[in-house]
């Protein structure tokens, strides 16, 4: 853990990675912290050979593993994919949508202001200027592919990480729920025996895709099934040929043929599923594990592997308390070169009319910077729609910086919960009343194209 | 001039971060190779180290092994026991007894085995004297700090793969291994690594002795009474894990009319007394026999009936009539793939009985029995074939990467999948496989060869090429299609070759192509 980081991030983190140990019990940390969503579903790990993964499964307990091999092979490829990615510990919206033309900005961050003219300037409002580190992100703007929130939040805004993220997670403004907004909606149109339906590309469960009742999966690696060698072509064709040759010679003992089918089966899931989760990208990825992530989910969207939701963090951690520019700078950069990359890499596949991306944060900073360099947490934040079929209109306007709200934190003119409502039934086809509570009153910005 | 500069290994790193090779510390090592005139000679190779070695390490190559022929000329007459293996035992047939009783072959180490004949090769095994001596560099972590087994996960794993290695007494390791599988005891039910170790100790020091007395001391083993409850076995609420399973896995089995339900119960009663005591410190600690807690009235147990306590319920257990058989079949099934033949099955069970139930005179008729030279091939598991594989290229444990390797593969140590142990049969799948597949590759690393740091041979032919091959691989035996497919496919590789500048970079990938085939050839998959 980074020691910029607030001590209730740290809590929070260690609460979570009780919460993957399911079934032992949470330690007692805050009183009255929520627990996250999905803590008692059951985990279990398998291989899933028609999908060439190694997946943690929760949920659905009772089937036995051997039915979701089967689920994988035979689910039908989704046809609308959502894809969130999650800034993690309130990225400082501020710095990202920096409004260098706001009189106030200067003089709230003296020594971390964006200097005007140092990104490239947000077309939807003329106050608002991008981070240099988001010029992909930038870039997809121009193009018209991406949705902004630039104060996003809720009312009555929750500075803790581990409540604000919780309501997020859950799609609504209460402490003691189970299940995750994605997870309702697969449990309401997902499959028994498909945990690929619901996949956290990050080792252990977003509590954002937790289901009631069916499987979701979690995946450590995005290597799929390949063997590691140092040889490369062309000898490396030739040494699968004699691999592959050991598998087909003749047998005089149970033992050798034991090893020899285990050989040849092995080949031959080498080869048919050599293209899932390999970098074997139409496009350049940056090399981060945070691209690298993104160009096996673009590999899996590609293979038809059978997803609908798909959660994935942001590259680093944003809880920048102190020395905030230089993390800021690297992480962002990381991030939004993988999400140019990864919208490249689908419209390269013919894929990018089937995948939305929703990138999101628990809360926004605090406007006025702190001693240390860093920012504290604050309440509005921001969020971003993106893809080929994304509006790419902004939604709620930037509120200025003279009017803060009681804690001088930026104002909220967006509610997740309204763009919750938009992805459900503008994207996913869903209604949102039986996924998000209150769903009557929340607009519908329009989202998608 | 285009050079190519990616490799396989460049994508590897960037999916492994951790393996990243920013430096690369080369030094000159020493170690003894055998020359033709069955004595030893020092020769020096570069050893790649990945992380900085400390000034002094050890650079090889200790004291002198023993002359090989010199061990010879002291040939013992070799007189076999009446139904034991009659065949030639050569080098062939030690490298299968050191593959089964032991790890394999470290370097030269099959000869001077088989020198001693089947009988004194089987007994310089079973009967070896003093504490054991580990050689060569102490087990390392990735930043090279020694290994902390009773405190972080997994090293543990590597502190028993380390002694599999290292051992000059390889069967006292295969034996615990066995016996770990035996009374498969998992992590995940104890509080403490140290008390896994603690039982594999157990085993090091009883595998050779009587069953009874070693069925006792697991019975009362801490790691074992908080894997199967033993020390929840009250009088008042009597639980029946261990009773059930000492019966159904460790003496008796299931489906063979040993047993019934109410001997379950009946022996649940007479287990009960084992207590401990909780702390978040030490976990479970201060396991003790609580007479207040014991259940002291009659128990009837196979039809026999008394005041049976704990020890009394091994000692039925093993006196049961249809105990030896169990026990023969089970030790005979780690050896040998197929059911022993009678009569050498019957004279197993009469071995085992009228010697009280020794191990040692059993394993040895086993060690020393024709099934296990002239039979068929067995698929070792996944850390006998790692373990053998670092004896085979002289590497020792410095990394933490055989732990996550070897989960996929199937095979953590003190992690078997139940209490069944491991599942001998299903060594091998898609996954099992390519796990396997990963750690050849991995044990590889500093042994495979880079053209683009030391020029290549450009001539080096492909019979020359398999032989290198074969050689840093301690010169494994081949069955001989499978060498000639190698050698095809060194030939093969050299048709690759289409312009000058390729001569040497194609050849030292057709070496690294060669290391990993022979890694991952049936023949070093089965013992």
């Amino acid at each position: 853990m980074k020691n910029n980081c607030c001590d209730e991030y740290t809590r929070s983190q260690l609460l979570r990675s009780a919460a993957a140990e399911a079934g032992k019990g949470l330690p007692a940390i805050e009183v009255g912290m929520p627990e996250p969503a999905g803590t008692g579903l059951s985990r279990r790990r398998f291989l899933s050979r028609s999908a060439g993964l190694a997946l943690a499964v929760y949920g659905a307990s009772k089937i036995p593993l051997s039915a979701f091999e089967t689920g994988i092979a035979q689910a039908a490829p989704t046809d609308k994919v959502l894809v969130s990615v999650f800034f993690e510990g309130g990225i400082d919206a501020l710095s990202l949508l920096a409004p260098v033309g706001d009189p106030k900005y200067a003089q709230l961050r003296p020594k971390l202001a964006e200097a005007p003219g140092s990104g490239t300037s947000f077309s939807e409002d003329s106050r608002l200027q991008w981070h240099p580190a988001a010029a992909g992100l930038a870039t997809l703007h121009d193009e018209g592919k991406v949705s902004s929130f630039p104060a996003i939040g809720y009312d009555h805004p929750d500075q803790s990480h581990f409540t604000s993220r919780h309501y997020y997670e859950i799609g609504q403004l209460e402490v003691g729920y189970r299940t995750g907004w994605l997870g309702r909606y697969i449990d309401a149109v997902g499959d028994d025996e498909n945990p690929l339906q619901g996949l956290s590309m990050d080792g252990s469960l977003s509590p954002m895709i937790a289901t009631a009742e069916k499987p979701v999966a979690a995946i450590d690696s995005v290597d799929g099934y390949d063997l590691w060698s140092a040889v490369s072509e062309p000898i490396q064709s030739e040494m699968f040929n004699s691999f592959a040759r050991f598998g087909s010679l003749p047998s005089d003992s149970p033992g050798l043929a034991q090893v020899r089918h285990a050989t040849s089966q092995t080949d031959k899931l080498r080869t048919e599923l050599g293209g899932v989760g390999k970098a074997s990208s139409p496009v350049e990825y940056p090399d981060t594990d945070f691209g690298h992530k993104l160009a096996g989910l673009a590999a899996y969207l590609a293979f038809g592997l059978p997803m609908r939701v798909v959660t994935i963090r942001a590259a680093g951690s944003y809880d920048t308390h102190a020395g905030q520019a230089p993390d800021l700078e690297r992480n962002l950069r990381e991030t939004c070169e993988g999400l140019l990359a990864f919208q490249r890499d689908l419209e390269n596949r013919g894929l990018a009319d089937r995948v939305l991306t929703e990138v999101w944060s628990e809360f926004g900073r605090r406007p006025e910077e702190n001693g240390s360099e860093g920012t504290d947490h604050g309440a509005a934040g921001c969020a971003f729609v993106i893809g080929s079929k994304a509006k790419g209109e902004m939604v709620g306007e930037f509120p200025g910086l003279s009017k803060l709200d009681g804690d001088e934190n930026l104002r909220v003119t967006s509610d997740f919960r309204a763009m919750y409502c938009s992805l459900l039934e503008q994207w996913l086809g869903y209604d949102a009343a039986s996924i998000i509570p209150g769903a009557s009153g929340f607009a519908r910005p329009p989202l998608v194209a | 001039m285009a050079i190519p500069q990616t490799t396989g290994r460049k994508n590897k790193s960037r999916r492994h971060a951790h393996r990243k090779q920013k430096h690369v510390w080369n030094d000159k090592h020493w170690r003894w190779v055998p020359t033709a005139d069955g004595d030893w000679r020092v020769q020096g190779y570069v050893f790649h180290h990945k992380h900085k070695p400390a000034k002094h390490h050890f650079r090889g190559p200790g004291p002198k092994p023993v002359r090989r022929l010199a061990a010879a000329a002291a040939l013992n007459p070799d007189p076999r026991p009446a139904g034991a293996y009659q065949g030639p035992f050569g080098h062939d047939q030690a490298v299968r007894l050191l593959n089964r009783a032991g790890f394999g072959p470290s370097l030269g180490q099959a000869d001077p085995l088989a020198s001693l004949g089947l009988v004194g090769a089987v007994q310089s095994l079973t009967r070896p004297s003093g504490a054991a001596i580990l050689s060569g560099p102490a087990p390392v972590d990735d930043n090279g700090k020694p290994l902390a087994p009773a405190d972080s996960w997994g090293h543990d794993h590597l502190w028993w793969l380390d002694r599999m290695v290292r051992s000059n007494q390889p069967l006292v390791e295969r034996m615990a291994l066995v016996f770990h599988d035996w009374f498969a005891t998992s992590k995940r039910g104890v509080s403490k690594q140290q008390q896994m170790i603690d039982q594999s100790n157990l085993f090091r020091a009883a595998w050779g002795g009587s069953f009874l007395d070693l069925f006792k001391a697991v019975a009362i083993d801490p790691a074992m009474l908080q894997w199967l409850n033993g020390a929840e076995n009250e009088k008042w609420a009597p639980n029946e894990n261990f009773g059930r399973e000492m019966m159904e896995l460790f003496s008796l089995g299931a489906d063979r009319g040993a047993y019934t339900e109410d001997d379950v119960r009946e022996q649940a009663r007479a287990l009960t007394g084992w207590r401990n005591d909780w702390s978040n410190e030490l976990g479970a600690h201060n396991f003790r026999f609580e007479p207040g807690w014991h259940d002291t009235g009659s128990k009837s147990v196979f039809g026999r009936s008394g005041n049976w306590g704990w020890e009394d319920a091994c000692r039925l257990c093993v006196e049961h009539p249809l105990h030896p058989s169990f026990f023969v079949d089970k030790l005979w099934s780690y050896f040998v793939p197929t059911p022993a033949p009678e009569p050498l099955r019957a004279s197993l069970i009469d071995t085992y009985v009228g010697s009280g139930w020794q191990i040692r005179p059993v394993l040895e008729t086993i060690l020393m029995s024709p099934a296990l030279y002239e039979g068929p091939p067995m698929v070792k598991p996944p850390v006998v074939q790692l373990a053998g594989m670092l004896r085979a290229v002289g590497r020792y444990i410095d990394t933490t990467a055989w732990v996550w390797l070897c989960e996929p593969a199937g095979q953590v140590l003190f992690l078997p999948p139940n209490v069944a142990g491991w599942d001998d049969s299903r060594w091998l799948d898609t996954s099992r496989m390519r796990a396997r597949w990963n750690i050849v590759d991995y044990v590889l690393d500093g042994i495979s060869v880079d053209a683009w740091r030391r020029p290549y041979s450009t001539t080096e032919t492909a019979e020359e090429a398999l032989a290198r091959a074969l050689g840093s691989w301690g010169s494994p035996g081949l069955r001989e299609e499978h060498r000639a497919e190698l050698l095809e496919f060194a030939r093969r590789a050299e048709k690759q070759v289409s312009a000058n500048w390729q001569k040497g970079p194609y050849r030292a990938m057709r070496q690294n192509a060669l290391l990993q085939l022979i890694g991952i050839s049936p023949d070093l998959i089965l013992q």
